[in-house]
């Protein structure tokens, strides 16, 4: 139990730098923003009302204490151009996100982990060279470009599923599986290749331990050893990499949600940034990075499940 | 010498290097390959299909007939020549960012291996910028600075340095314990000589391995970042920008899109394999560095 | 074992807080109308700005005093019956019976007398009829009266202005929000109502009927007329890319788009279920200079700027296809009774050495001027890079800065310097409703920091506008509008990029009575 509570404590010094930056990028901004915010008949007595209602004139160390604070109760300030709280902005459009990685994770699990396995299994055999190939492309061709090929291909050519847009999943489980399908399996290719590779190497090298040999040797079937003992074994570093390829996730749903028009945070954050709606961008900022550092977290965690002999 | 003849005997290494010279060629004799200025534009000769030859009259009144190899997109600019100059972008911007983070990286991973004070602390910074996922971080740096060259390759060198220091770090930490360094040190060997005659050497390969996977990815976040409007401005000719603006009529003139996220994908391929093929002669080990 | 426990963990877990986390609705599908509208709507307040995306929405939710029917006459709307003085001194007005807004609050005399002086300081004419207006009473809770110093003929133009800034008519305490702020409450009395927990800009905005809403009996015919709802729901979804756009509504994933990309145009003419229609007449295009900063503050630089410009070019990259526009040089539309030919020295296509030899008597420092180029908004934005190599083929040096409509529209409020978050130069249209009188004409104006974007002071061109006013007969005005736009080209307020259709695109046979208007209209329309 303590080393749990250690873990979770250690995280607190990483959100705060992470906080730290993100406030730090945005203090980095050329220019004046309260002379953004002000309208067309703006003079300086105007623009000096508004530095002083956005805590500008404050020395900087004041002004991040204050954000943090404010921050830490769920106020992550307002959008400058629509009149609603960040945290309500990110709220609205945190469902088709989640919606899509969650569809995102599944498809990639349920193949990567598979394929992964089996190549180890039949390590050298052209499962295991077509696999290797496969991934290092998943890796280079960009999400962008998959995507439309896509969109060419199934959309348009064989017309078998819309091209954009997204139904929440209790107004039509059809259509929320049929608008996030393809936006989805887009997604999942980065993420395939990395998890299929790092599945094969971690699988192919538990596999070559003695006490593999002694189940063999034992009778055991095949399908067990690979799944209760090698997977198992494999595990730590299999569940590391999902973890870490949150991130790339993350990046991944800012391209799909703008090539599929999915109204969901990667889209929010294209229109922020566009905008150059600070308030926005440094929201949605913190929110990723917080949810990243939650879910290695997580996956830190789960160490404990999967693998006895991890102690902290 | 024999780790030389041992890394271009390997398969990847040769499929990578030649690929990449190729597209080095095509970028830097890019005038001379049956191109036009990229930034010319013919809004009648719009969207015109790849393999036609047509009239082509510039804003200033010139007109010329000119093969169109893959077309021309929506302002009517010649795509086969906005494709080679665009791979100047690309390919400069993969290998200053590449460089850049590896001297970053490595300048932070020997400071936080070699002086313990230093490292935690540093550490610490190092896991908050990786918990930043690096487009948001690229995308937020471009939205407040001027788009130009220098400052992509600096928002998307920040948040590679991380990796690349850890990766020093650990690296050190094994070296420095190693009997020769202790005796170097006993024999009051000035910090910096350990530094460059002990530590460095061991690091070089893993480093030119990770350089390789910084630069496919740094070519691959520039195109996102063009892609999504944050990157470059439009008149730029990038691979990312060529295919953000032939996003609008994919359905009718895919090409526009294609073909430059074509040459994108074997960019991004060929460094990638050249990085596989160098860590398989270099440092098969490389996986289990960082974690 | 463990991979199995995890995967179906997430999927749970997954399925769970998506059905919490999405929308929670069940509507009847055939009655709610899908609209693509021309840009994402962020600024809810048509009177702070004159962006034609907020002036659409105020036409869903508010309503006017009066309108002007398809014909071009103006007739009542939320008025009755109205008297004024032979003099044109003195207007009174009655309120029909039964007017509310959509929280139950009848429509009183208050309401329309704080929103027509909310409208009056910012609308360009609502500044000149300010400064005329004498006094602007309530006689009862139905009615008012406007007391005139000089006889003021265009009262009715005034109180029926259907763009620029549309004269609206929003609840006393909402109108009590200084002009130069944004308002924050969007109640109003018009069609429909807007609903705000749907509100997701950049998403999807989304109407409902108003049920409080008393339409004319009158067919409905422009701004004017019975707007009456046949749709419960209307649903405005935000889809900026082109492509995106004409894939919907090909699909059916929407109903309508209101103003068609014209790259998309080839594509969507040969689709046998949907239709192509020109709702209103003829817009244009305009390029806007700054004068209020360097380097546009000295005309020779203006005109040498107005001088890059390639009509043909720029229009041929923007509408793609030659049916859907026209170069024309007058500030008024080609199509229109006041245009003409008479500019001084533009002529729409490019000039680039008279172009840089007055750069070099005007001593041009080759600082880059700012060009603001909206690339989210698809009708606008093919003319920045083309505008850009006209202008470096001048002599210009440009900076052409990438930005969303949104913060264009915000952008160009600034005065600052260019190289200080300023600008010099952007490109938009107009549409017939803003045209059709120069009076109306918001760039039209030079009357330096009062006036539009850009805040020209040019002094001859304010009494060629109060003569214009003055005019008697429509000889005098056609002579007066001649020199207006000679005196626009004179000093470089804004030049003219072309004439262009607007097309709105609907799914043949689902969606019908869309209402020729100047404006766009969003009422009447029946799904089947």
């Amino acid at each position: 139990m303590l080393f749990i509570l250690r873990r979770v404590l250690s995280t607190v010094p990483v959100l705060l730098i992470v906080a730290l930056i993100v406030f730090a990028m945005l203090r980095l901004t050329p220019g004046d923003p309260a002379a953004a915010l002000v309208g067309n008949n703006s003079n300086s007595e105007d623009i000096a009302r508004i530095r002083t209602s956005l805590g500008l004139d404050e020395p900087v160390p004041v002004q991040f204490v204050r954000w943090a604070g404010k921050a830490l109760q769920g106020d992550l300030g307002e959008s400058y151009y629509m009149k609603q709280s960040v945290t309500h902005l990110i709220a609205q459009r945190i469902g088709p996100t989640l919606s899509l990685s969650a569809l995102t994770m599944l498809i990639t699990l349920s193949i990567a982990i598979p394929l992964g396995i089996l190549a180890a299994w039949r390590h050298g055999g052209w499962l295991d060279r077509s696999l290797m190939s496969f991934s290092v492309l998943g890796f280079s061709v960009p999400t962008f470009v998959i995507g439309y090929l896509l969109i060419w291909a199934v959309a348009l050519h064989w017309k078998l599923l819309p091209v954009q847009g997204y139904t929440p999943i209790n107004e039509s489980f059809s259509g929320w599986l049929s608008h996030l399908f393809l936006p989805a399996v887009t997604l999942s290719i980065v993420y395939l290749a990395l998890i299929a590779r790092v599945t094969r190497a971690s699988v192919a090298e538990a596999l070559t331990e003695d006490y593999i040999r002694t189940a063999r040797s034992k009778g055991i079937s095949e399908l067990r050893i690979l799944v209760r003992h090698a997977l198992t074994n494999a595990a730590v570093p299999i569940v590391t990499v999902i973890g870490i390829g949150i991130g790339l996730l993350i990046g991944g749903v800012v391209v799909t949600e703008t090539v599929y028009a999915i109204p969901g945070l990667g889209q929010l954050t294209v229109d922020a940034v566009l905008g150059r709606d600070f308030p926005l961008i440094q929201g949605i900022t913190l929110f990723f990075s917080f949810a990243y550092v939650l879910i290695n977290l997580l996956v830190d965690l789960s160490y404990v499940l999967l693998d006895p002999r991890i102690r902290y | 010498m024999a780790t030389q003849n041992k890394i271009l005997k390997n398969t990847s290494v040769r499929i990578g290097l030649s690929a990449l010279t190729l597209l080095l060629c095509m970028a830097v004799f890019a005038p001379w390959l049956y191109t036009i200025e990229p930034t010319a534009m013919d809004p009648s000769s719009a969207n015109i299909l790849p393999g036609v030859t047509a009239e082509f009259s510039d804003l200033s009144g010139d007109t010329f007939d000119h093969l169109f190899l893959m077309g021309t997109d929506s302002l009517g600019r010649d795509t086969w020549s906005r494709v080679a100059y665009g791979a100047r972008i690309s390919l400069t911007v993969g290998l200053c960012v590449a460089v850049l983070s590896l001297i970053g990286g490595t300048l932070c991973g020997v400071a936080a291996g070699y002086f313990r004070r230093l490292d935690n602390a540093l550490m610490r910074v190092m896991d908050s910028l990786m918990a930043i996922p690096g487009i948001l971080f690229a995308i937020t740096l471009m939205a407040l600075w001027r788009p130009t060259v220098a400052t992509v390759v600096i928002a998307i060198t920040i948040p590679e340095i991380p990796r690349v220091a850890r990766l020093v770090r650990s690296i050190v930490l094994t070296i420095r314990e190693e009997p020769y360094v202790e005796a170097a040190v006993s024999l009051a060997t000035s910090t910096i000589n350990i530094l460059w005659r002990h530590i460095l050497p061991n690091a070089i390969a893993p480093l030119l391995v990770q350089g390789t996977y910084v630069c496919a990815s740094a070519i691959l976040v520039e195109a996102i970042l063009s892609f999504l409007g944050v990157g470059l401005p439009p008149e730029i000719p990038t691979w990312g920008n060529i295919m953000a603006d032939g996003r609008t009529q994919f359905n009718q003139y895919p090409q526009t899109v294609l073909f430059p996220g074509f040459f994108l994908a074997i960019t991004v391929l060929a460094v990638n394999i050249l990085g596989d093929g160098l860590r398989d002669t270099l440092d098969p080990k490389f996986n289990k560095r960082t974690g | 074992m463990v991979k199995w426990l995890i995967s179906r963990c997430v999927v749970a877990v997954s399925f769970a807080v998506i059905g919490f986390a999405g929308n929670c609705h069940a509507e009847d599908s055939s009655k709610v109308l899908r609209i693509v509208p021309q840009a994402d709507l962020k600024i809810l307040d048509p009177i702070w700005t004159t962006a034609f995306v907020s002036r659409n929405h105020g036409y869903m939710v508010y309503d006017q005093l009066f309108g002007i029917d398809a014909k071009g006459q103006i007739q009542p709307q939320m008025v009755d019956t109205y008297t004024k003085s032979p003099d044109f001194k003195e207007w009174t007005f009655t309120l029909r019976k039964g007017l509310s807004f959509s929280d139950g609050q009848p429509v009183t005399s208050e309401d329309v007398i704080a929103s027509v002086n909310r409208w009056a300081k910012r609308d360009v004419f609502g500044q000149v009829m300010a400064t005329q207006l004498d006094k602007f009473e309530a006689i009862d809770a139905n009615s008012f009266k406007m007391t005139f110093k000089t006889p003021f003929p265009m009262t009715l133009e005034a109180l029926s202005k259907p763009s620029g800034n549309a004269n609206f008519i929003m609840p006393k305490r909402v109108a009590m929000t200084p002009a130069d702020q944004q308002i924050t409450e969007y109640i109003g009395s018009g069609p429909y109502v807007l609903k705000m927990d749907e509100y997701k800009p950049g998403a999807k905005i989304v109407y409902l009927k108003n049920e409080k809403y008393v339409p004319r009996a009158e067919e409905p015919s422009g701004t004017a007329g019975g707007k009456r709802v046949f749709v419960d729901r209307v649903e405005w979804v935000i889809l900026k890319d082109a492509q995106t756009q004409a894939n919907a509504i090909a699909n059916g994933e929407v109903d309508l788009i209101e103003w068609m990309p014209a790259d998309q145009y080839a594509a969507l003419k040969d689709n046998p279920k949907l239709e192509l229609l020109k709702p209103t007449p003829a817009g244009s295009f305009d390029l806007h200079l700054n004068h209020f900063v360097p380097p546009f503050d000295n005309p020779k630089i203006a005109q040498a700027a107005i001088m890059a410009v390639n009509q043909e070019a720029l229009m041929r990259a923007q509408m793609v296809n030659k049916d859907l526009y026209r170069p024309c040089v007058s500030i008024y539309p080609c199509d229109s009774p006041l245009a003409s030919t008479d500019t001084g020295y533009f002529t729409g296509k490019p000039q680039f050495e008279a172009a840089k030899k007055l750069l070099k008597e005007a001593g041009y420092d080759g600082k880059p001027v700012v060009l603001l180029f909206p690339a989210d908004f698809a009708v606008l934005n093919k003319f920045p890079p083309v505008l850009a190599q006209l202008l470096k083929q001048a002599g210009f040096n440009v900076d052409m800065q990438s930005m969303d409509w949104s913060s264009l529209v915000t952008r160009r409020t600034s005065k600052e310097p260019a190289d200080k978050g300023g600008w010099n130069m952007f490109i938009t249209g107009w549409g017939p409703g803003d045209m059709m009188n120069p009076m109306f004409f918001p760039p039209l104006t030079g009357n330096g920091e009062k006036g539009w974007f850009g805040w020209t002071t040019d002094p001859k061109l304010e009494q060629l506008k109060a003569d214009f006013m003055a005019a008697a007969t429509d000889d005098q005005r056609k002579k007066i509008a001649k020199e207006l736009q000679l005196q626009t080209y004179q000093t470089g307020i804004f030049a003219k990029v072309g004439d262009f259709d607007y097309i709105t695109v609907v799914r043949k046979g689902v969606v019908t009575g869309l209402v020729p208007s100047t404006v766009n209209a969003f009422w009447n329309l029946k799904k089947n």
